[in-house]
């Protein structure tokens, strides 16, 4: 750190021309590594956009073919076409929808009471909180199985919404209840002063100042809802309750070869997560990290 | 969570005051229903019924089931497919954590070089979180067509000569388990990606400049500046992902269901199997808690690490 007193002079001996040539060296070197990275990400995802508009005698064409020979969208037209194949979009919706809304409502009310009030074991309902993100799902899976059916659920789509909330609702709470620290207590009793109770206070103050949170949270519930593959496969069995993970794998059961068509139900299996990501970029990395590295 | 602890007065407390905590407590607890309903039915009962289970005969498809106590552990543990489901769940977890830290990491330093136009840095941000964004039985089906012995990536591999005929990526037993954990790190490394260049621009920049007059180079100033100041992120982000990885089922389960002979067995498939193929859900219970108390250990570490750090 001696050096630090005289910062002109060496970083002027630093820009020489050699200098100047390493720095050339380095951009040429990152974009070469830059671009690698790309392909590794990005190849098998525009391959999957090519094959879903090729016609299927194109999809193992010999040499293959990267831009395709013949341009269709018959299997965009199958699968849209198809009431059995749309119902599995439809169901994922349905079960999206249907945990976003009650992780939120439950998430909201949980985080509001975590971050404003004292009470009797706060202190240990938080770390059972945190620490059931860590519950493998297949150890829940063996008995959900007896559960669910005695709930008489069993194949229903309720059954997923009630299950895939346990993974959601402590991701929701963490975020919740960091959001609502941020928002000042002054706030609450100029509201009490007001004459507003806490169900007030929540709902119509600090629920829209917590607006970006919760979208972020909602996107987040909606990807892993939208995701979610073990229990769909396991506690639903008529193809009618069938979501979009599950009902992929159907089809490549049944008609392993109409890849064009697997690839084309992938894209648009994959359309609403990428959309939402795209839409709230910021919020879904800040969330994802603040969750993962802040909790 | 760092909950301030409950501020108790020595004193005793007045009976205002009590009434108030009252009413804080049961409002609270109002607030706090949803949740604890939801969890009392969906996450104490069944891990209570997962323990129970693992100590009966067998249960679910049998009427009468007796206690048993370890038997079903010793069972277990005496399988030597289970010992082989243990090993490659750990080597699976532990190439996968690494490679996902490793290429991660790449991908972050090089979307945050001061060398990389900020347009460039934000489309290749976009392209590099791609593969997150999919569902696993996506992930896996593109993969299959891939690694189809007539798909693409033969193909290229044989152009560049780099193999001389067709491999069976997923029947080679030999060549499962490395294909699995490819594609698994394909599909999680955006993860750590993402949470790391977040902490990389948390960096403060006169670090840099500070190493930088002090004449590091730039692997130096890795080493000691991006490495020591990132380093809570990824000892948190590395136990999340063991614990993930270790549980993750669809990406198995659906490239190769655990085969070829038993290749790529891992804890969450033969759980599986052994429940919804052999119907034995004692069995399935045992190896469930086993899984169950493996994660604990790494969460209560992962817990220890936060509070630490706070």
């Amino acid at each position: 750190m001696t050096t630090a007193t005289h910062p002109a002079r060496d970083i002027r001996a630093d820009r020489g021309p050699s200098a100047s040539r390493r720095r050339r060296l380095i951009r040429v070197w990152l974009w070469i590594g830059t671009l690698v990275g790309a392909f590794y990400a990005g190849g098998p995802v525009l391959w999957m956009l090519t094959s879903s508009v090729k016609p299927n005698t194109e999809i193992f064409a010999y040499p293959p073919t990267f831009i395709p020979e013949r341009f269709t969208l018959a299997a965009y037209a199958e699968i849209l076409g198809n009431p059995e194949k749309v119902r599995f979009f439809l169901n994922s919706y349905t079960v999206a929808a249907g945990v976003v809304l009650l992780t939120l409502f439950a998430g909201i009310m949980a985080g509001y009471a975590l971050s404003r009030f004292d009470f009797r074991f706060k202190g240990p309902l938080g770390a059972i909180i945190i620490s059931i993100q860590a519950v493998p799902p297949i150890t829940l899976l063996i008995p959900y199985f007896g559960l669910v059916v005695w709930l008489r659920l069993y194949d229903t789509l309720w059954a997923l919404i009630l299950t895939y909330m346990v993974a959601t609702i402590p991701y929701a709470i963490l975020m919740m209840t960091g959001y609502f620290n941020t928002i000042p207590k002054d706030l609450d009793e100029a509201v009490k002063i007001d004459g507003g109770g806490t169900f007030r206070t929540l709902w119509r103050f600090l629920v829209p100042i917590a607006r970006p949170g919760i979208v972020s949270v909602g996107a987040y519930t909606f990807m892993v809802a939208w995701n979610e593959y073990l229990f769909a496969l396991t506690l639903t069995q008529n193809r009618s309750n069938r979501t979009v993970p599950v009902g992929i794998q159907l089809l490549m059961g049944e008609h392993s070869f109409q890849w064009s068509e697997m690839m084309a139900m992938s894209v648009l299996g994959c359309l609403p997560v990428l959309i939402l990501f795209l839409f709230f970029q910021r919020q879904f990395v800040g969330g994802m990290t603040a969750g993962a590295v802040k909790t | 969570m760092t909950a301030p602890p409950l501020v108790r007065t020595s004193r005793t407390p007045h009976p205002v005051r009590r009434s108030r905590r009252l009413r804080d407590n049961l409002t609270a607890y109002t607030y706090m229903s949803p949740t604890i309903l939801v969890m009392a039915l969906m996450m104490a009962t069944p891990v209570v019924m997962v323990f129970i289970y693992s100590t009966l005969s067998n249960v679910v498809m049998v009427k009468d089931s007796t206690f048993v106590g370890a038997a079903n552990f010793a069972t277990l543990f005496g399988d030597p497919i289970f010992r082989k489901a243990i090993g490659n769940t750990l080597m699976f977890t532990a190439a996968s954590v690494t490679f996902h830290l490793v290429l991660g990491m790449l991908f972050a330093l090089m979307l945050n070089s001061t060398l990389m136009p900020r347009l460039a840095s934000s489309i290749f941000r976009v392209v590099y979180i791609l593969p997150w964004v999919f569902t696993a039985s996506i992930v896996v089906i593109l993969w299959q067509l891939l690694l189809n012995p007539n798909g693409v990536v033969n193909y290229l591999l044989r152009t560049l000569h780099l193999i001389d005929q067709r491999v069976e990526w997923f029947s080679n037993p030999d060549l499962a388990l490395l294909t699995v954990i490819f594609i698994n790190i394909w599909a999680g490394y955006p993860f750590f990606m993402v949470s790391l260049l977040a902490g990389l621009q948390g960096i403060p920049a006169d670090l840099f400049e500070a190493a930088q007059v002090d004449g590091a180079g730039g692997v130096g100033r890795f080493f000691h500046i991006t490495v020591p100041q990132l380093m809570p992120i990824i000892v948190a982000m590395a136990m999340l992902d063991f614990i993930w990885n270790m549980q993750q089922f669809p990406i198995v389960w659906l490239a190769t269901g655990g085969g070829p002979l038993n290749a790529t067995e891992t804890i969450a498939t033969y759980t599986y199997n052994l429940a919804f193929s052999k119907h034995q859900f004692s069995l399935a219970a045992a190896s469930g808690v086993v899984l169950f108390l493996v994660s604990m250990v790494v969460a209560l570490v992962y817990v220890r690490h936060q509070k630490a750090r706070d």
